[in-house]
């Protein structure tokens, strides 16, 4: 099944970039959706179906952490997997985020195969023909 | 290792990783210098990002018009001639990761520290001040005929009460 994923990121470049490298892991995904904040990001969940977040923290508006833990209280997304992308590793926010029960974290600069391994699990694979 | 010489060590690591990652470019630090009280005017493109905590400041990138379009060129992998909205969001974000992994090399050291969202400036002629008294550590990156300055203020925080920078425009309007 193909899945659909969100991108939260207040950066363009790194939104761009996420599309880009998204496709290239040879994962089963069928739209990528952006967003620029923790606002946008609640619009588009309440617009439709989203199977994975992957989540910036340091954002204006509604912080990564804030938007985790709306994704987390609400009925309707608590069990979409959330992986956090930011340039955050100290243990305070990292911690934050697993507590909230983030699914997993990536760290900027990232690679396609890290971004590859921390969705291994999550997407299906595209099946070979 | 000295706090200065962490952050030199740090900077250095932190650029040619992020260079390395996310637009393929073997790049390695040059001159190092300590800049004291208020730089020459900048002409260009200038990123800067605070740093708070126990220990406060600010981390900067500095780079030509044209240094700026080649960054984002090969981070987006599309070719940028004049400096745009995305040239200073990719900027922005290269700040962000440089100074962000900085961050977090030293909060091994230094405790946990916060960082801000970053700030662009984009114009000719323009002067930065710093409201405290503060050492910059400016570091230099050659890179194919040009040079990405990347620079840091940290002071402890009673020290550096006031050591956030604010970019005032001195001879022609901001372009951004």
């Amino acid at each position: 099944m193909e899945s659909d994923i969100l991108v939260v990121d207040d950066s363009a470049a790194i939104r761009k970039i996420l599309q880009r490298v998204l496709r290239q892991t040879g994962m089963a995904i069928r739209t990528i959706y952006e967003a620029g904040d923790g606002q946008e990001a609640l619009e588009r969940l309440k617009a439709g179906k989203v199977d994975l977040v992957l989540l910036d923290i340091n954002m204006p508006k509604m912080d990564g952490l804030q938007l985790l833990a709306s994704i987390r209280a609400s009925t309707q997304w608590r069990d979409i997997p959330v992986v956090m992308i930011t340039t955050e590793g100290g243990e305070a926010k990292v911690g934050e985020a697993v507590k909230l029960g983030a699914a997993g974290y990536v760290r900027k600069p990232f690679t396609t195969d890290q971004i590859k391994e921390k969705l291994t699990g999550i997407l299906e694979p595209v099946l070979p023909l | 290792m000295n706090l200065p010489d962490l952050i030199i060590d740090s900077i250095g690591r932190s650029t040619a990783n992020v260079f390395s990652t996310m637009l393929g470019v073997q790049i390695y630090s040059g001159e190092v210098t300590i800049e004291h009280g208020t730089p020459d005017a900048n002409d260009g493109v200038l990123s800067f990002i605070g740093v708070a905590g126990a220990w406060t400041g600010t981390g900067s990138l500095t780079c030509s018009p044209a240094l700026a379009c080649r960054m984002c060129s090969r981070m987006l992998m599309t070719e940028f001639a004049a400096v745009d909205e995305e040239v200073l969001d990719a900027v922005a974000e290269l700040t962000n990761m440089i100074i962000g992994n900085v961050k977090s090399d030293l909060e091994q050291h230094l405790g946990p520290l916060g960082l801000s969202i970053p700030t662009v400036v984009f114009g000719r002629n323009f002067k930065t001040k710093s409201a405290g008294s503060t050492e910059w550590i400016v570091v230099r990156f050659p890179w194919e005929e040009e040079v990405l300055l990347v620079k840091l203020c940290l002071a402890p925080k009673e020290e550096a009460a006031h050591a956030i920078p604010h970019a005032a425009v001195q001879a022609c309007a901001l372009e951004v």
